[in-house]
């Protein structure tokens, strides 16, 4: 398969502490990769690096290839790699429709118009079916800060996917949502990204999550990775039953695996 | 090209204006002229502002737009009052572009006190420049319009005057369109949200500079108005006063409409005019007080209370 993500020997350091070392992943296209690991893991870390919010200490990232090394997080957004945010990262002031909306004209160009409406009844009706796609079109016209946390998330992700990423990074896409709503939340978002064709590395604390919806996973503990393979594999790793999961019963995978 | 109910109100407002204008007390005139050109200059402010940027030097392009105009008729020969008005504004295009690489890496106070400081920069190259008058400035040129000279006194009042209210209008229709076209509102969400906005492809920076460009023309055409119907200026026009009348009106104003910095100049106006007629030494204390009364009261600004009223809304 073809490797749409590659990172060499990452390394971060905030002085003494290092948040990140010596990563070497390797992501194929269409992939789904859970990151696990507890606080301070390096997972963040890892993300922010790899979409160009942090610097890399050492290290090199190849996205498609190309080195992203030192790109700025707009570039490497317009070359394909979206994020979303472990706290939905959104315009309070402006209803869900408008954040959408936005996000649908940065898509289009990076240079937005002077003077013709962001509005656009195009944009509107594409805003909509988006609304519908994600199940949250009862808050069109809400104001993000008065929606629930679900969708919100949800709200964000969808901002992430409009410009047709390649490569979605998903940052705690659960976190802050209640036990009922996360599998609704996963099942929306990752039939939106299969329809889309995006290959998916997300961050998450919840176990079932992980297993009900990755391919493969990478557990962090201590800026480093210490298990890398298929979910039932890493999550019985001892290591990783000690460090990072505690010692949990393995479930069986449901049926939301892909 | 369509109009909408707003463009369609300020058009006539507009005309109203400049019919009452053919009625009014040169004095009258002559006020709602400065009030007006100074409006121009609070948009630029307040266009800024929507993107989380408050400008403590404004008066710089007031003062480029003024000088501008002034040096053109001095100077160059420009007499022509539109082509001395167009100078100004390229003038204040080319320094923003400039400065602006500098000044849109900064946001908060540090983009604030950074206007602030090439504002007053200005003020003291222009007090040192002899040739330009010192701290008195100079007078600006007779000037015609097309070719045409209106008399001086009321004939010069009464053109200038109409010239303000049609390039309000102007303005006023295009930061309209601005404020709710791709840049304008992006702006917006670059001060409600830098890291989205990154992180849907954008760069803030350059948003921010095209703002920061566009809102210096702006002022620059107010200053250059206000040296038209003055017939003076003078370096005060880029001291840290001046500037600070601008935020004053901006926050009076509010940023809920582009009618706001023409109502609230025009309010500024009347309450600096009659504060000084009726309390000659405490008219600072009761502008002051203006201000603590709108920011208590209404601190979204006097236009709060028309979106209120539109709304059904009451306090």
């Amino acid at each position: 398969m073809t490797t749409i993500l590659e990172t060499r020997s990452l390394n971060k350091e905030f002085g003494a502490v290092i948040a990140a070392k010596d990563l070497n992943v390797q992501v194929a296209k269409g992939e789904v990769v859970g990151v696990i690991g507890s606080n301070g893991a390096g997972k963040t870390t890892f993300i922010n690096m790899v979409t160009g919010y942090l610097k890399p200490t050492r290290g090199e990232i190849l996205f498609n290839g190309k080195s992203i090394l030192g790109h700025s997080p707009r570039a490497i957004t317009r070359a394909g790699m979206a994020r979303s945010f472990q706290v939905a990262q959104l315009f309070p002031d402006m209803s869900v429709i408008d954040n959408l909306i936005v996000a649908l004209a940065a898509a289009e160009s990076p240079r937005p118009s002077f003077l013709s409406p962001l509005r656009s009844d195009a944009r509107i009706a594409r805003a909509e079916e988006i609304l519908a796609e994600f199940g949250i079109e009862n808050y069109q016209n809400s104001k993000v800060t008065a929606v629930p946390q679900g969708a919100r998330k949800l709200v964000d992700i969808a901002m992430a996917l409009i410009g047709n990423p390649q490569m979605l990074l998903l940052d705690e896409p659960t976190s802050g949502v209640s036990m009922d709503e996360k599998t609704g939340l996963m099942d929306t978002v990752m039939n939106a990204v299969r329809q889309h064709g995006v290959t998916v590395l997300f961050v998450e604390h919840d176990m079932d999550v992980v297993e009900r919806y990755v391919s493969r996973v990478l557990a962090f503990y201590s800026g480093e990775i210490i298990a890398d393979g298929k979910p039932a594999a890493v999550l019985a790793d001892n290591r990783v039953r000690d460090l990072v999961t505690g010692h949990r019963p393995t479930h069986k995978k449901g049926n939301g695996a892909s | 090209m369509r109009f909408d109910k707003t463009e369609i109100s300020l058009a006539l407002v507009a005309i109203a204006c400049v019919l009452f204008g053919f009625v009014s007390p040169g004095w009258l005139i002559f006020l709602l002229t400065i009030a007006l050109a100074k409006a121009l200059v609070v948009q630029g402010v307040v266009m800024q502002m929507r993107s989380g940027l408050v400008s403590f030097g404004q008066g710089l392009f007031y003062c480029i737009g003024g000088y501008t105009v002034g040096m053109g008729g001095q100077f160059f020969g420009i007499h022509d009052a539109i082509a001395a008005l167009a100078l100004g504004m390229a003038v204040a295009i080319v320094v923003a572009m400039i400065l602006g690489l500098l000044l849109t890496r900064y946001r908060d106070i540090f983009f604030a006190m950074l206007s602030l400081a090439f504002s007053m920069i200005l003020f003291g190259i222009l007090v040192k420049s002899q040739g330009l008058g010192s701290t008195d400035g100079f007078n600006v040129h007779n000037w015609t319009v097309f070719g045409w000279a209106p008399e001086t006194g009321a004939d010069s009042q009464q053109t200038v005057f109409t010239m303000t209210v049609l390039a309000g209008l102007l303005i006023a229709v295009l930061i309209h369109r601005y404020t709710k076209a791709g840049i304008g509102v992006i702006c917006e969400a670059v001060r409600e949200n830098e890291v989205r906005v990154e992180y849907l492809g954008l760069s803030p920076r350059w948003l921010l500079y095209g703002n920061y460009v566009a809102a210096a023309s702006v002022s620059a055409l107010g200053g250059g108005l206000t040296a038209l119907a003055t017939g003076h200026v003078d370096p005060e026009m880029a001291y840290w006063t001046t500037s600070g009348e601008f935020i004053f009106i901006a926050l009076l104003g509010g940023l809920g409409h582009v009618a706001a910095p023409f109502i609230a100049a025009i309010v500024f106006s009347v309450v600096r005019t009659y504060s000084i007629e009726f309390v000659p030494n405490t008219w600072q204390m009761i502008l002051g007080f203006t201000l603590l009364g709108v920011i208590v009261f209404l601190p979204k600004g006097l236009w709060s209370l028309v979106s209120r009223e539109k709304s059904g809304e009451r306090t």
